[in-house]
């Protein structure tokens, strides 16, 4: 029979035929990914280059000024900026290690044991994917004050670590771990927490992985917690400082307009980071995300 | 013998139990309970002050009957914003995902990450980047070009003019749109086994259209529905964009305030919680409701 010769998904090498496609996302990625060159500029651009008009878009001549003031900035209330990214780096990293354990065990449950409430608890999980956290903003603000989280860094880590969607994904991921694999390990006397860490976090590293991307996007980005739940300024975090560094600059601050530029890209730069290590898991799992 | 293994099984219900337990707990503090609670406060009159008074359905009737702002602004504003950004934003995403499955591995890479990039920055930099981008005067952007080309004479105060605020934040939500919904229907895309391709070049289809219709769309049906999902989540929860670019509460004549908006503006303003929490409740049966549509629309029928 003669070779397929359909138009191919998935092509191993360049072809005329593909050109069209290119026509379309080229100028579509160049769009998107506009503004991101256009922070990277504002950040580096000398203070009369951000003054300039017309602006121009690329920067002439280089400076890191707006980070040295950034750095030596305090808020109007007199916490420095290093402070607010210590907090950041803190809660980000509490936040996701522990969102993985959380995650990891119960998909685990969820999974391999035969629980009768399994069913139940899975669609009551899937059901939650379509959950929107702010349209609940109020009852979680009396949620957080009942239980005295209010005014501690515990406010930022704890309301974010139940991920529906980090559940779903990583659970789908054990689905495909042999059970005679589970089996075999329990016979040789190994207990639930050996199972778990020895066999099934190896085995769902993808899953694992872009678990720990989504919780890192959320939580690194996240400025409600900061705005809602905590009034001491010591405690907020540095995406909100960003927020009031804007705030600001709205003014005519033009000085504002580099910091913020030069902080957004301090925010932005370990987002990129973090995905393009984890691209190819990320997108080992989504091809598990389905929903039945 | 058949009472040890009871036990084993006892023992084992109670450590599953244990591994259960922080997420169940977390979930129900953080989405059951509150979920719940917006449902019991919906129906009470409450200014965080004195006790909740039962109030019936009075705070509904009161959406429904005399909340003028609601029924002018909020809710057609909430339904012109979700319905181009839901939608549209997955049409976007479903259709860049699969251009990019035409394309060789290399450069795909790269246009991917590209494509996801805006989906990946929180709102305080979205709104950071796009209100430089629409400045209000001369150093704007936007206005820079038009002032250039000779388009307009004066600069044009894109962010706190209702004539311009909503479209811009439909274009800033588009441009973020591709997110893990997007990544999820590239990874569907590229999974569909080959055979299936061969096997309908076979029974006849003709060209990328067939393809896509017959063989790629009913191949992916889980990843479209999961995109689906995300895609009217996405659309929902990007509620604080009009405050964020216009940089007020309420944006100016409400001509980009959502339904989040609205709650934030009695929840935290106001002080109305009971009406707030009413209105929660509504935007949650709305998400509920779409979400069934996409569920009838992409469910494997069983």
């Amino acid at each position: 029979m003669a070779k397929f010769h359909g138009t191919k998904i998935n092509p191993d090498r360049f072809s005329t035929g593909q050109i069209k496609f290119y026509l379309i996302l080229l100028p579509v990625a160049i769009f998107m990914i506009l503004p991101v060159i256009y922070v990277v500029n504002q950040a580096f651009k000398p203070i009369d280059e951000l003054l300039l008009f017309p602006p121009r878009f690329l920067v002439q001549k280089p400076t890191a000024d707006n980070f040295s003031d950034l750095w030596r900035t305090a808020s109007t209330t007199g916490v420095p900026m290093t402070r607010y990214l210590f907090n950041s780096i803190l809660v980000t990293i509490l936040t996701v290690v522990l969102t993985i354990m959380i995650t990891v065990s119960s998909a685990y449950v969820l999974s391999k044991k035969k629980l009768k409430a399994n069913k139940v608890l899975l669609g009551i999980n899937q059901a939650a994917l379509m959950f929107v956290p702010i349209a609940v903003i109020i009852p979680r603000y009396f949620v957080i004050t009942t239980t005295g989280m209010n005014d501690t860094m515990w406010a930022h880590i704890i309301p974010l670590l139940a991920m529906p969607v980090g559940l779903f994904l990583v659970k789908q991921f054990v689905d495909q771990v042999p059970d005679a694999l589970i089996e075999a390990a329990r016979i040789e006397g190994a207990n639930d927490f050996k199972i778990l860490t020895k066999i099934i976090m190896p085995l769902t590293k993808p899953a694992i992985a872009t678990v720990a991307i989504l919780t890192f996007q959320v939580v690194w980005n996240y400025t409600e917690s900061s705005s809602l739940y905590i009034s001491n300024e010591t405690l907020k975090t540095f995406a909100f400082y960003l927020g009031s560094l804007t705030a600001r600059a709205q003014g005519n601050a033009v000085a504002g307009i580099g910091m913020a530029a030069a902080a957004s890209l301090i925010l932005f730069i370990p987002n990129l980071i973090i995905f393009i290590i984890m691209q190819s898991n990320v997108m080992d799992t989504m091809g598990h995300s389905g929903i039945k | 013998m058949l009472k040890k293994f009871k036990d084993t099984l006892a023992a084992d219900g109670f450590q599953a139990f244990l591994m259960l337990l922080p997420y169940a707990t977390l979930f129900s503090l953080f989405i059951a309970i509150p979920v719940a609670v917006a449902i019991g406060l919906s129906m009470t009159h409450f200014n965080v002050i004195q006790t909740p008074d039962f109030a019936g359905l009075s705070n509904y009737v009161r959406i429904l009957t005399q909340d003028e702002i609601f029924m002018k602004y909020i809710l057609p504003n909430t339904f012109k914003y979700s319905l181009i950004v839901g939608p549209g934003g997955y049409i976007l995403s479903f259709m860049f995902a699969w251009m990019l499955a035409q394309i060789q591995s290399g450069p795909r890479k790269y246009l991917t990450l590209i494509l996801y990039l805006p989906s990946m920055l929180g709102g305080v930099f979205i709104a950071v980047i796009w209100r430089t981008i629409f400045a209000g005067d001369k150093g704007g952007y936007i206005n820079a070009m038009l002032l250039e080309w000779n388009v307009i004479q004066t600069p044009i105060q894109f962010l706190i003019s209702p004539d311009y605020l909503m479209n811009i934040m439909i274009i800033v939500a588009l441009w973020s749109a591709m997110g893990i919904g997007f990544l999820a229907m590239l990874a569907g895309i590229l999974n569909v086994p080959e055979e299936l391709y061969e096997a309908a070049y076979i029974d006849g289809i003709k060209n990328k259209f067939q393809e896509l219709i017959y063989i790629t769309i009913p191949s992916m049906k889980p990843q479209m529905l999961f995109g689906a999902v995300m895609a009217i989540v996405g659309a929902f929860s990007t509620g604080y964009m009009g405050v964020a670019l216009s940089g007020a509460n309420p944006t100016p004549e409400y001509s980009g305030q959502l339904i989040y908006n609205h709650i934030e503006d009695f929840g935290f303003q106001r002080y109305e919680m009971g009406y707030a929490a009413a209105i929660s409740v509504i935007l949650l049966l709305i998400i509920w409701f779409l979400s069934r549509v996409s569920y009838k629309l992409f469910g494997e029928k069983d």
